[in-house]
């Protein structure tokens, strides 16, 4: 009825490639944002800052950033972790070392050691693909936390070996350590979340993201047409890992404040982030957002809800919560294997023809 | 979005669900793991925490008449799960955090100071958090992992006659934050004592130390010291065992040497030692009534099995000096519902003589402990206790003695006021 084409007419080349074709679609998502940079930082507390919004939109950033190599790009990485720790330790060495430099350049030329250092572990995705790419890609998990760990530089020579991030202040106001107001922090990384998300679907759908996936339908066939493998696989993982160093230095000094390399950014943050483009969908922006919220929220709501709001035991909950997890991740595969996103493409096919469905 | 919307929707729900359990008690929340790779030290440890507090409100009804509640939270032993945890329980009112994490500690140090909550760091975390000057609000009393790095090599030098010179200490250390700490205190006394220090890392979770066991039976160190947690130190004390590297050479931090980490081994494990600040065993008079009151009763933690264990007298222990603190903080300020400021003063007044624990039938259980405001690591004191694998019991086979104060003291002052530079902190003035 409301969610359709019809009636509303595209009369320019720019209204006819916009990102959301439907006019109803268009006004929700600016709604959405408008609400989440508007009316968001007016509720905030600490709690939903720390626990729910911060993490949801680092992990989104991540998500999105392996998605561009997993999902566009179909080079499956392991290494994620790992990017995220050169992310998080350029963050630490830049503001540490240049204490005046404004905190959104930090973040910025974090993400792009990290690019660099991307483009060095994606040299291999020349040779070798799929399971095998797999593989050397979690050489740099572990040679990167490794390095993290085992040179003091990185740390400062701090006698534990962990990094803390210091308090630093953008327009005067604390983004990082711990006098800084959630609703500041918040939207520090929606700032960075909604630009980069807008950039990543624009890239996705123009030369670069076509030329991606092109190498990821059939590489063969599209070295034969002309596009060249070399640059285009490298600068899938060159963007994915500039994303991924970005949500490791938000991670780093927003969220966390403190990290050591073989906790924070371990083998299973790796795995998370690949289990999250998998649950929403692989090659979908949306999929990269549904699919944080869905493993970072879950655990987070049945704790509540079996803790906090049924008062069962924490080991008994804790336990409950990987079975559930476990078995919703099942449900969701088989249900739709192309992931929340794809559940939700379909929804929207539904309702373009509601209520008259052939 | 429809799926974060109705997640959040049932979030909210669910927290008002948990927010309306609040009334007037004393909380304190117990971040606690009875899941994962560290289990099996952090479900003793959780029950004996838990069991004095409910020990107290069956027995005396709470705290000066004011119920004691232990809220737990699961975090695994992960920092991540430990920040949720703190933000999640803060609200309630929560009076001291004793995270049980060297990692969760150094996350929770700058938060908890700027919200005014104190840290109870209890022989873990920051080690120049001993340094009350710079560290307001958080507190690892009664003794430091430098404190037992350097007993610990005292005691080596007792055996040794005095000498340690050209002797080789190999530490096998927890790859994180928590066994990093006494690299530093230990090649300070290798320069006093003219030692030779190796390190051997082992990563989370400590389950593959097969290489590092083998370098060890290749170069035959003197001694072996460990600074392990979970299933690591069981590994290592069954690698030990396999390498067949004398016993009683191997010596764990606090940490390293609960009856979980030793029975593995079986007769193999015979004659480690370890350093306590603690009283071993169930032979307190305070048994007596955790027996009456709370295990007869059926309101114990846990499964019950755990009374009497190492950790379990140590989650005891830390409750204990947890609702004397709160008692210390009643009687200064006078009243008996506390704030976590008050409990923080009333942490920094902690004074706990031996007829106050005899009192609580904790007689000879540890050293008097006695915080002031420059001093929050309290008297660093330490034992040597020995496992006996026949009998399956710990003993203290050393009095309680204090560390090389002169190199501990310097290492803290030293890493203190990096932390104050870094931080911006002006030192307190303490009156001294």
């Amino acid at each position: 009825m409301f969610y359709r084409e019809s009636g509303d007419f595209k009369t320019s080349y720019s209204g006819d490639q916009q990102i959301f074709p439907i006019a109803f679609d268009r006004w929700v998502v600016i709604a959405f944002c408008a609400f989440a940079f508007v009316v968001v930082p007016f509720l905030i507390n600490d709690y939903w800052e720390k626990s729910v919004l911060v993490p949801v939109l680092v992990w989104s950033l991540a998500a999105l950033g392996l998605n561009i190599l997993t999902g566009y790009c179909g080079q499956v990485s392991l290494g994620t972790g790992g990017f995220m720790a050169v992310g998080a330790y350029a963050s630490y060495k830049l503001t540490t070392s240049f204490p005046e430099m404004n905190m959104f350049i930090v973040i910025l030329l974090s993400g792009g050691v990290t690019a660099l250092v991307g483009i060095v572990f994606g040299l291999p995705s020349l040779r070798i693909k799929g399971f095998y790419l797999a593989v050397a890609t979690l050489a740099s998990q572990f040679f990167l936390v490794w390095l993290f760990n085992k040179v003091p530089w990185f740390y400062n020579y701090s006698a534990s070996g962990q990094i803390s991030a210091p308090e630093r202040f953008v327009f005067g106001i604390a983004i990082s350590g711990p006098n800084s107001p959630p609703w500041a922090t918040y939207l520090f990384c929606l700032t960075f979340v909604v630009v980069f998300a807008l950039i990543a679907k624009n890239l996705t759908r123009g030369r670069l993201g076509r030329s991606w996936m092109a190498i990821r339908d059939m590489d063969i066939a599209a070295e034969i047409i002309g596009v060249p493998p070399l640059k285009t696989k490298l600068s899938a993982f060159a963007v994915s890992s500039f994303y991924i160093g970005i949500s490791g230095a938000l991670f780093f000094m927003v969220y966390l404040g403190a990290a050591e390399p073989t906790e924070a950014f371990g083998i299973e943050k790796s795995f998370l982030v690949l289990f999250m483009i998998i649950i929403g969908g692989l090659g979908s922006i949306f999929g990269s957002f549904i699919g944080a919220a869905f493993m970072i929220l879950m655990p987070v709501l049945f704790k509540n809800i079996m803790v906090g709001g049924l008062g069962w035991p924490t080991d008994l909950v804790a336990h409950l919560i990987f079975m559930l997890i476990g078995g919703l991740i099942m449900f969701f595969l088989i249900v739709e294997p192309h992931g929340l996103a794809q559940l939700w493409r379909v929804t929207k096919e539904k309702l373009r023809l509601w209520p008259f469905p052939h | 979005m429809k799926h974060t919307k109705l997640a959040a929707a049932a979030v909210a729900m669910a927290m008002t669900l948990g927010a309306n359990t609040a009334s007037a008690d004393l909380v304190f929340p117990s971040l606690d793991y009875r899941t994962g790779p560290y289990a099996p030290n952090g479900i003793p440890f959780a029950d004996g925490y838990s069991d004095y507090f409910t020990l107290l409100n069956e027995r005396d009804g709470g705290i000066g008449g004011v119920p004691a509640r232990v809220l737990p939270c699961e975090t695994g032993y992960n920092t991540e799960k430990g920040v949720e945890c703190y933000e999640s329980t803060k609200g309630e009112g929560a009076l001291v955090y004793q995270p049980l994490s060297t990692g969760i500690t150094y996350q929770l140090i700058p938060k908890a100071t700027a919200d005014g909550i104190p840290v109870h760091s209890m022989g873990y975390g920051r080690t120049s958090a001993a340094n009350g000057k710079v560290f307001s609000h958080i507190f690892n009393y009664p003794g430091t992992y430098w404190d037992a790095a350097s007993i610990i090599v005292k005691h080596i030098a007792d055996q040794e006659g005095g000498d340690l010179k050209d002797k080789t200490i190999a530490l096998v250390y927890h790859n994180s934050a928590y066994g990093k700490e006494p690299i530093r205190t230990l090649e300070e006394l290798a320069k006093k004592h003219g030692y030779n220090l190796t390190l051997l890392a082992v990563d989370h979770p400590g389950q593959e130390q097969k290489s590092q066991w083998l370098q060890i039976r290749r170069e035959r160190p003197d001694y072996v010291l460990m600074w392990g947690w979970g299933v690591m130190n069981q590994v290592a004390i069954q690698e030990a065992a396999n390498i067949r590297y004398p016993m009683d050479h191997f010596i764990g931090v606090w940490w390293s040497a609960s009856e979980n980490d030793v029975l593995p081994a079986g007769d193999a494990a015979n004659g480690y030692k370890a350093v306590a600040f603690h009283g071993v065993g169930s032979g307190f008079g305070v048994y007596d009534d955790l027996k009456k009151h709370v295990v007869d009763t059926g309101k114990a933690a846990g499964d019950g099995s755990n009374l009497g264990t190492v950790l379990y007298n140590r989650g005891m222990y830390a409750a204990m000096l947890a609702s004397e603190a709160a008692r210390t903080a009643q009687e200064i300020h006078g009243t008996a519902d506390i704030t976590p400021a008050m409990m923080r003063d009333g942490m920094e007044a902690l004074n706990l003589t031996e007829a106050r624990m005899a009192e609580l039938g904790l007689a000879n259980f540890g050293p008097e402990v006695s915080v002031d405001c420059a001093n929050h690591g309290g008297p660093g004191l330490g034992a040597i206790q020995q496992w006996d694998a026949a009998a399956g019991t710990w003993s203290l086979i050393t009095e309680f003695t204090g560390a090389d104060r002169d190199v501990v003291d310097a290492l803290i002052a030293e890493d203190s006021a990096a932390f104050a530079a870094e931080n911006n902190i002006t030192p307190r003035d303490c009156g001294a």
